[in-house]
């Protein structure tokens, strides 16, 4: 019987509890004891992006991250804290409408990374969304439909952003 | 795959770190986890125990110093980019450091990481050892400093001990101008070959990382105006690497971002 350690995450806004064993990672933790399965899990090595979650609006690799090492008070956004109320963000519209998405594995990492992009950056120019995506991998859509979509969502982060 | 299991131990401070590591003798640091977390999960690395230093805040820490800079261990790749005062002082660090992966593993990684795990292909022991940087190392002794250009040994291989701890970076300002240039097949992957050239009026040095098993520098004195024939004396030090059994490949790379390092230290493109 391993031993596990009770910790407390603050994500999405809520704070949750689950009991780990410190060798499971922050995706895994995510995914399989708190239900939020929009983390997907690619290579876990740090190379795909697919399991990029925000730690205090900044993107970073959840499965290089031990859940037991996410100090106190550090807000966790997975792709489920991007839902409003009336539906999708502006930037969830734009790749909707650009076809930045098909097979959908590589989108909550876009989704968040270029979310928080567009937060620090508003004006970003195709150039940084290219550079920030990087990190990115999306096997279906060729990038360039995911570019022109982040590029359309600019706007709504100059208003949001006095 | 997932790591193998492993006791985790948060350190409050240095000194604790250093004790931890000192009474679980298998136990390995954890600062970013950007290069040993990868290991863990593919089972390469199996430490019986975990001592993790991301929440000692005083290892976090750029300050000034009367000759340049002191980085904390944990300062991350990130904030190397985009502090002002690293921009300012040590304009090549946060040039180098902009190369090193992708944003999000910028966030997280850090220089006494980058340092310690001593990959061949990354920049930071390069900066490092071209700027004649110590490293300032603790262990149940007490703190010493090691110069960068004493570190690195080999692949993934430094003289620091499994018992010690990198506490800080301590980092003179550049005397004259250096130029840092890489190829990487990839924005964002592990370099191919990577150079720093300082450039003073008529000497200066050339430092090359992701060629030969650790970085290298080399004086140059008299380098010719001419593009040709400055790279023919760029091919006549790389006869002094070691370039580990890929000469065919990485010469002539070592020529081409020493050259451009070069250029760039020049004020050019
Ligand atoms: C997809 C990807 C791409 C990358 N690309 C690059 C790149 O282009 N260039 C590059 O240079 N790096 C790259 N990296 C690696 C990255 O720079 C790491 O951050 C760095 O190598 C290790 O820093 P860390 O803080 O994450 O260390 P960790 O992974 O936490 O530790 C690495 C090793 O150093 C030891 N250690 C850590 N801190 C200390 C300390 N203070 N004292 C003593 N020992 C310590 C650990 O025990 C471990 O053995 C990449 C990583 C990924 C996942
Ligand atoms: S699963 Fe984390 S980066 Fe690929
Ligand atoms: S939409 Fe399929 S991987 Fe990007």
């Amino acid at each position: 019987m391993v031993e596990t350690t009770r910790i407390e995450l603050l994500v999405n806004g809520e704070r949750l509890t689950a009991d780990v064993e410190p060798r499971w990672s922050l995706a895994d933790v995510l995914r399989h004891q708190l239900g939020l399965l929009g983390t997907h899990v690619g290579c876990e090595q740090g190379v795909c992006g697919a399991c990029t979650v925000l730690l205090n609006g900044e993107p970073a690799r959840s499965c290089l991250i031990f859940a037991v090492a996410v100090a106190d008070g550090v807000a966790i956004t997975t792709i489920e804290g991007m839902n409003r109320a009336e539906g999708m963000t502006p930037l969830q519209t734009a790749l909707r409408e650009h076809h930045g998405l098909q097979c959908g594995f590589c989108t909550p990492g876009m989704v968040l990374t270029a979310h928080a992009l567009l937060t620090r950056e508003p004006e970003a120019d195709e150039g940084r969304i290219r550079e920030a995506l990087s990190g990115n991998l999306c096997r279906c859509t060729g990038y360039q439909f995911i570019v022109d979509a982040v590029a359309a969502a600019r706007p709504a982060y100059r208003k949001e952003e006095p | 795959m997932k790591p193998a299991a492993f006791e985790y131990f948060r350190a409050s401070n240095a000194v604790q770190a250093v004790g931890l590591l000192q009474q679980y003798r298998e136990a390995k640091i954890l600062a970013g986890g950007q290069s040993l977390v990868p290991l863990m999960n593919f089972r390469l690395s199996r430490p019986s125990a975990l001592v993790d230093i991301s929440g000692i805040t005083e290892l976090a820490r750029i300050v000034p110093t009367a000759h340049g800079l002191r980085l904390g261990a944990l300062v991350r790749h990130q904030d190397l980019v985009d502090n002002p005062m690293v921009r300012e002082t040590i304009p090549v660090l946060a040039e180098a450091a902009a190369h090193i992966g992708h944003w999000a593993v910028r966030n997280r990684g850090t220089v006494g990481g980058s340092l310690a795990h001593a990959d061949p292909a990354a920049e930071l022991p390069a900066v490092m050892v071209a700027l004649g940087a110590d490293i300032v190392v603790m262990d149940a002794e007490g703190e010493r400093k090691i110069p960068a250009r004493a570190f690195f040994v080999g692949f993934y291989t430094t003289t620091l001990g499994s018992d010690a701890l990198i506490v800080a970076i301590e980092m003179p300002r550049p005397r004259e101008p250096v130029g840092f240039y890489e190829v990487v097949r990839r924005h964002g992957d592990f370099a191919l070959a990577g150079a720093l050239v300082e450039a003073g009026e008529s000497t200066g040095a050339v430092t090359w990382f992701g060629v030969t098993p650790a970085p290298v520098r080399m004086a140059w004195t008299a380098l010719a105006e001419d593009e040709g024939l400055r790279r023919q004396q760029w091919e006549r030090l790389t006869r002094d690497l070691d370039f580990a059994g890929d000469e065919a490949f990485r010469r002539p790379l070592a020529v081409t971002v020493a050259e451009r390092a070069y250029q760039r230290a020049r004020g050019g493109h």
